[in-house]
């Protein structure tokens, strides 16, 4: 032993930090159109190279490519197109707002709507989503109405969660939308137990959840995919890699080592790695996941590789931890540039259109906004104090009741 | 009360190699409430780093890294995501040395904000502190002003047996008296700002009065305590408000002399009621001092439900709950 190394203790750290250069040539995306497409009866082991690659559809000339390519009409992607304009629209509206005071807390999807958006449009609204805070596009794309969402952010009296939950919680059942938890990662496991009951009635429905890159780190993260190994479970277990838990890069939920989609193929389940800044490699590889789960071939792993480009939520601010240019360098560049030129490649869209849409979209956020705070803002309006106690039990116990007595509502 | 938590991280990183800080965002960026801010710069990164956000992952470390020989101080980011490390907490670390007979122990000290009055909903304002003080083995700690807070961090740190920190947000940048409408008082302007450099000890298990008074006496801390002072000028009563600063283990002794002396308690925490650290305190005051009691002992404490966004401060247990709580002891 006397020749032993000498341990040291690694800890990971980013490329850059503020004042540092942005250099993201390392992650030069591959080609569009490069990985196939298997049969969705496919084993996890032949999906490495999907785990560890990238599927993409569109080029940098904004064709759609490859085997990958779900050759939507132009319908779909324009209403996909819309949808993600109205969510980063809503974004800068509710941010500026928390900003005013008129609320306490707001989150931003800005630079990963495609992930929610994509998804939304792919499966029907029977299906059962656990979204995480960040997935508003999926609300959005599937049309529930902005006053309501602007009603639950500013907890006013026609509030769906009646004052109890902070900004950015929404609850939508009959949109297939889970109420969102504020404990991250909790509803990984609780989408496959959905999709487990689905599988357990005869039902037809498949399940979809999603988890941030920090947050895979989490127990509940890989108790989701020993589940719905196990029991096969007709779940989507969607993994949303923005780079950045707060000011915690990548690395520190062990992406150094691997690719978060590789995860999957240690317990056996089919993985795919996606460029999520690409509308149609999303709605693809969603749409590939669906149909396994409905052939009752089980769970599929789907890492979006993208960027967080707005703060963490009104309470931070990421110039303390990395350099401001990351954004605008991001190499898969924007979710909503992208499929624009797409689009406009197709000629099924202009840039007079592209405009008069961005405008028609801040209007229909602004006019939403105006009926929501006619209602009233955070402390102007709210749902009556006793509805505080309600809820806890279905029945109200005795000693609930006797607290609000006491309360005096 | 930040830069008090932070000094005394400072001088115990330079005192001692085997102290080492981790927890989720607390490195380069230094904690989101900044508690951690340039102890990485400082002393290195691998004496004050990130953690992957797995909370029961994090406290597992500790206790590893304990049984070792070092003293891991964690962050738990806020209270209300403690419970993935619940059962490394309650099954591990405060059993480690009684299942071994003392062969293993780890003295890890958990820190974690708690506490309501920032609209945080029920994800960042939760006191889950009685489901550590029902816990063998584990100690648990609430400061409620700076000089405590670095005195009381340092002795938890030092402690050998692993130490439940909780620490009062609504705190971490004033003092907070529970009169909301009120502007905002810095620390500055408080006798208990006043935080000696260097090393100093506050040690665990010893209560403080944080008011001498005759009439009734207050149990109270963290937030509580301020607003136990605000609540008792307020119904203009000659309230003995003690700061109870360790839960467990429990400074029993001045307690007792103080609802000796007064014969009359009330009992204030933010926590929900029902088996909250409260129930405790009554039984024991009950116990003890029974004889001595004029009144029935009173309880202030959050509603049994989850903290609601909308509804802060009628969840809250204010200055006027607590004063209307101290008048209806003093006529009873
Ligand atoms: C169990 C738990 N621990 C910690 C937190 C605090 N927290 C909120 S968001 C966040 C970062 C999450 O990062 P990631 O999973 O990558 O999702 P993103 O915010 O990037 O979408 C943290 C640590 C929490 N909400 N729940
Ligand atoms: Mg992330």
């Amino acid at each position: 032993m006397t020749n032993a190394t000498k341990l040291s203790l690694h800890v990971p750290a980013p490329k850059a930090r503020p004042g540092d250069p942005v250099d993201f040539s390392p992650l030069t995306p591959p080609p569009a159109g490069a990985l196939g497409r298997p049969d969705i009866a496919v084993h996890a082991e032949d999906t490495r190279d999907h785990a560890r690659g990238l599927i993409r559809v569109l080029n940098d000339e904004g064709e759609a490519v490859g085997a990958w390519n779900p050759r939507l009409n132009a319908e779909v992607l324009r209403e996909g197109l819309r949808a993600m304009m109205l969510t980063r629209a809503f974004d800068d509206r509710m941010f500026r707002m928390q900003r005013q005071g008129k609320t306490s807390f707001y989150m931003k999807c800005t630079g990963e709507e495609a992930v929610a958006c994509a998804a939304a449009l792919a499966l029907p609204r029977d299906d059962m989503c656990f979204p995480t805070y960040r997935q508003q596009g999926m609300l959005i794309a599937r049309a529930y109405p902005l006053v309501r969402m602007m009603n639950h952010i500013y907890s006013n009296a026609a509030d769906p969660n009646r004052g109890r939950q902070m900004p950015v919680h929404y609850t939508a059942k009959a949109y297939g939308f889970f109420s969102i938890s504020g404990n991250l990662a909790t509803q990984f496991p609780q989408a496959v137990g959905w999709a487990m009951a689905s599988a357990y009635k005869g039902d037809t429905r498949i399940a979809t959840a999603y988890i941030g890159d920090g947050s895979t780190s989490e127990g509940d993260f890989h108790q989701a995919l020993t589940f719905a190994s196990v029991y096969r479970a007709p779940v989507i277990l969607n993994i949303v890699n923005n780079q950045w838990a707060i000011s915690s890069f990548q690395g520190f939920a062990g992406a150094g080592e691997s690719t978060f989609a590789a995860r999957g193929l240690g317990y056996g389940l089919p993985s795919l790695r996606v460029d999520g800044n690409d509308f149609l490699a999303v709605f693809a590889a969603t749409q590939w996941a669906a149909e396994r789960a409905r052939a009752n071939l089980g769970a599929t792993v789907i890492e979006h590789y993208t960027y967080r480009a707005a703060p963490h939520s009104t309470s931070d601010d990421p110039t303390r931890y990395r350099p401001a240019e990351e954004a605008e360098k991001w190499p898969l560049g924007d979710p909503i540039e992208r499929l624009k030129k797409h689009l406009i490649a197709r000629g099924e869209w202009s840039e007079a259109k592209h405009k008069a849409l961005d405008k028609q979209v801040v209007e229909e956020v602004r006019a939403a906004g105006k009926e929501s705070e006619a209602i009233g803002t955070l402390g102007q309006s709210r749902p009556s104090v006793k509805e505080m106690f309600e809820d806890v039990y279905k029945d109200q116990p005795w000693h609930l009741r006797r607290q609000r007595q006491e309360l005096g509502v | 009360m930040v830069q008090a938590l932070n000094s005394a991280l400072d001088v115990m990183l330079a005192r001692d190699p085997d102290v080492l800080i981790f927890g989720e965002d607390v490195g380069y960026f230094g904690g989101v409430f900044r508690v951690t801010d340039g102890l990485q710069k400082k002393h290195g990164l691998t004496r004050c780093f990130d953690a992957p956000i797995a909370e029961g992952g994090i406290v597992a470390a500790a206790i590893g890294m304990g049984a070792y020989g070092l003293r891991p101080v964690v962050e738990i980011q806020f209270a209300d995501y403690i419970y993935p490390a619940y059962d490394q907490l309650v099954s591990e670390a405060a059993r480690l040395r009684y299942r071994s007979a003392g062969d293993f122990f780890a003295p890890l000290t958990v820190r974690t904000p708690y506490g309501g009055g920032i609209f945080g909903g029920q994800t960042h304002s939760q006191s889950p502190e009685a489901l550590f003080t029902h816990v063998a083995g584990l100690k648990t700690v609430v400061p409620s002003n700076p000089h405590d807070a670095k005195g009381l961090l340092i002795a938890a740190i030092e402690d050998d047996d692993p130490v439940m920190f909780f620490e009062p947000k609504r705190l971490y940048n004033g003092p907070f008296d529970g009169w909301h409408d009120k502007p905002v008082e810095p620390w500055s302007k408080h006798p208990a700002s006043d935080v000696p450099e260097g090393h100093y000890v506050v040690p665990l298990g010893k209560a403080a009065i944080a008011r001498a008074g005759a009439d009734v006496t207050i149990l109270a801390y963290g937030t509580m305590v301020h607003v136990a002072l605000a609540a008792a000028a307020h119904a203009e009563v000659d309230a003995e408000v003690i700061d109870l600063r360790t839960l467990v283990p429990l400074d029993l002794e001045s307690i007792v002399a103080s609802v000796e002396k007064t014969g009359r308690c009330v009992i204030v925490h933010e926590a929900t009621r029902t088996s909250g650290f409260g129930a405790e305190l009554a039984a024991l005051v009950q116990e003890h001092c029974f004889y001595a009691l004029e009144a029935p002992i009173a309880r202030v404490a959050g509603w049994d439900t989850p903290y609601p966004h909308a509804f802060e401060w009628e969840y809250f247990p204010g200055p006027k709950r607590v004063a209307d709580a101290l008048r209806a002891v003093m006529a009873a």
